[in-house]
């Protein structure tokens, strides 16, 4: 178990700046997402952990120790890539034990390893296939595999589960929550599949543009999204966004725009708010009350344009003076599209962000 | 329109099968065979399918009648050969012209056949293909995974030899050669045909190895595998389908070379393609065609042989992206 430090990570490829000043602390056994769109250095920045890519300036430190030009085999780490990377001529069994083999682990030791990892991951009948044999969600246990006999304190996962189908992935994802509380070992995950990053991660980090938007536990970044972007990133369907204005009245502060005025007196500012500003609220569509009329503020109106069924529950998309703005509903009801409904906004969870900079209020 | 069509679809269905066949699916051969036979409209003879056939048939009698001529020849006694009659099939058949052109014709001074000539270019050739393919695959997986610096410079460079013509060398070659007492001497040909080799087999390989998957090598570099482990354990396992095609490229085209065997392999190394020159065109007194004709074709049977054996691997190697573009 050890933990990692990026310190001012610079890393430039082709002459662009991928990842700029970038600062990360890994606890010792945590589970870390690293979640964001393609292209924003999530990748990259793993690949570097690993030691695959070289960085420009800056440190990277694994378990305390200096490890930025560290061969990848003397980091103490294992990765496990997107596509696999099985050793096509290699049976299972020795894709496990090849990088045993070549550090001179003993004989013993080698297959004590393997069979731990193969009876963890159930490959006990694989072991003498070839990877061309084996099915997708097979191959990527043998790829976890390879990496668990390492006996890294660092494990690196590569958008591991993207390229498997959706009832497998979820399977494998529970597989690998197992498997951390297992092994305990420290873990960063790389994706862009928010759901797999939310239930995974014990903290998250959400990038843009090799820039980390918030490092935070999934609960906070769900709840209190650090900025626009981070808000919009997570939450399926997005969240429902309002521009308007914040004004005082007395002692109360509203935000406003020329279609619905909100009370946010109890929203928890960063900065007393002062005055007036231009700024966007955010309610989630879980936070609009359908057809309810007893919600805290007042009823508003609009048109249902699209009733979306999810199974257990239902997402209604309602215009409301121009904007689609979404909405959950759990009851079975019959909603009709194209006729008008009433709806309220609950003000327990908002979020109000800064109309030019973005950052959260 | 949509009729012609449908022609060339049986005929492309055809052609499936025999690749199919070819590749030993059977299931495919099967499949594109029932859905040929399915379509029972007859392949009617349009003038353009009568054109095809005519071209193909006159371009591979181009190629072939000489084959003919030579065979027929080389087993036919002189007396028959004086007749002129170029087609026609031996009366009496002989294969003495092919006894005398192994072990008795005269190449030059010595008269011992063209057998010497034969382990010659055997003695040529094995260690030629394997150095120059050897160097070749090793040249082409450092600069496609390890990307040294100044790569691409070396392999423009190393390109840039591959379209000098080999005749502007030759001299040069020499005198770097015998500056270093390797010139006429078996080592010394074998060198050169490694270096001649480099260009190709680099770039064969490099391309090879381009189209396998990068993350194979990062994963074998975080297992700890070194420049040589991985090339000797992972990556030379999996070139089976290209070392094929270079086997095949690197025997053809060393066992028919004859400049560089002439300049230097010296005299007791003379590969089989020279010794056949020096039967055919030193010869004083009669000209002994069948002879001639018969030590030809020996001369020829080693590429030919490796094309017949493994011919099929070298268009599914090609096929397969073994070489790409």
């Amino acid at each position: 178990m050890s933990n990692v430090a990026i310190r001012n990570l610079q890393i430039e490829l082709g002459g662009t700046k991928v990842i700029e000043s970038l600062n990360l602390d890994v606890k010792a056994g945590e589970f870390v997402v690293l979640l964001g769109p393609s292209g924003c250095g999530k990748s990259t920045l793993l690949h570097s952990i690993a030691g695959l890519i070289d960085t420009t300036s800056g440190q990277i430190e694994i378990g305390g120790k200096d490890m930025t030009w560290a061969d990848p085999k003397d980091r103490g780490i294992a990765l496990v890539f997107q596509s696999y990377a099985l050793y096509p001529t290699m049976n299972v069994e020795n894709n496990m034990s090849f990088g045993l083999r070549i550090s001179g682990t003993p004989k013993a030791e080698i297959a004590r390893r393997v069979s731990r990892a193969s009876d963890m991951l159930q490959l006990g009948p694989l072991l003498k296939r070839k990877p061309a044999n084996l099915s997708g969600g097979q191959r990527q246990r043998v790829a976890i595999g390879r990496a668990i006999v390492r006996e890294a304190d660092v494990m690196l996962f590569d958008e591991p589960l993207s390229n498997l189908d959706a009832k497998l992935r979820t399977e494998l994802r529970r597989e690998l929550k197992q498997l951390h509380k297992q092994l305990g070992a420290t873990m960063i995950y790389v994706t862009h599949d928010q759901v797999e990053a939310m239930t995974l991660a014990q903290r998250m980090a959400v990038m843009k543009g090799g820039v980390v938007q918030q490092f935070d536990t999934p609960a906070n970044i769900y709840n209190e999204p650090a900025n626009l972007f981070v808000a919009t990133f997570l939450g399926s369907p997005g969240m429902n966004l309002f521009r308007g204005r914040l004004e005082q009245h007395g002692g109360r502060t509203l935000f406003r725009n020329e279609h619905l005025a909100v009370d946010v007196t109890h929203y928890p500012f960063r900065q007393p708010p002062v005055g007036t500003r231009e700024c966007v609220l955010g309610v989630r569509p879980e936070d609009i009350d359908i057809g309810n009329t007893d919600g805290a503020e007042g009823i508003l109106g609009a048109t249902v344009s699209l009733v979306e069924a999810m199974g257990a529950h239902r997402v209604l998309w309602l215009d409301f003076h121009g904007t689609q703005i979404a909405g959950i509903v759990q009851d079975q009801q019959k909603i009709d599209s194209d006729k008008d409904i009433s709806f309220s906004i609950r003000t327990k969870r908002l979020s109000l962000f800064d109309g030019a900079s973005e950052q959260r209020l | 329109m949509g009729y012609v069509v449908k022609q060339e679809n049986a005929v492309i269905a055809v052609a499936e099968a025999s690749s199919a066949a070819a590749n030993d699916s059977g299931v495919a051969a099967a499949n594109a065979l029932s859905s040929a036979a399915g379509r029972r409209r007859k392949l009617a003879w349009t003038p353009a399918r009568a054109g095809v056939y005519a071209f193909l048939i006159v371009a591979a009698l181009f190629f072939l009648l000489p084959l003919y001529v030579m065979l027929v020849t080389s087993v036919k006694p002189m007396e028959e050969i004086r007749l002129g009659t170029l087609f026609a099939l031996p009366v009496n058949l002989t294969l003495e012209p092919w006894v005398q052109a192994w072990q008795s014709a005269c190449t030059g001074l010595e008269c011992d056949g063209i057998r010497g000539g034969f382990w010659n270019s055997v003695a040529i050739v094995v260690p030629s293909t394997i150095l120059s393919i050897a160097i070749g695959a090793v040249n082409g997986y450092a600069l496609s995974f390890w990307r040294p610096r100044g790569a691409g410079v070396l392999f423009a460079i190393l390109m840039m030899g591959a379209f000098i013509p080999v005749q502007v060398m030759v001299y040069p070659l020499v005198r770097v050669l015998a500056a270093v007492d390797l010139f006429s001497s078996l080592p010394g040909i074998v060198l050169i045909h490694t270096i001649f080799g480099m260009p190709v087999m680099t770039l064969l390989f490099r391309n090879y190895y381009a189209a396998l998957p990068m993350e194979l090598f990062k994963a074998a570099r975080i297992d700890g595998g070194g420049f040589w482990r991985i090339f000797l354990q992972l990556m030379l396992p999996m070139s089976t389908p290209v070392i094929v095609v270079a086997v095949i490229m690197q025997v053809t085209g060393i066992w028919n070379d004859f400049l560089l065997g002439l300049v230097f392999a010296g005299s007791e190394h003379l590969p089989m393609t020279v010794q056949l020159n020096n039967i055919i065109n030193t010869t004083t007194g009669e000209r002994l065609y069948n002879v001639n004709m018969a030590a030809t074709i020996l001369t020829s049977v080693v590429p030919l042989a490796l094309y017949f054996i493994s011919g099929r691997w070298f268009v599914r190697g090609i096929a397969s992206g073994a070489v790409k573009g």
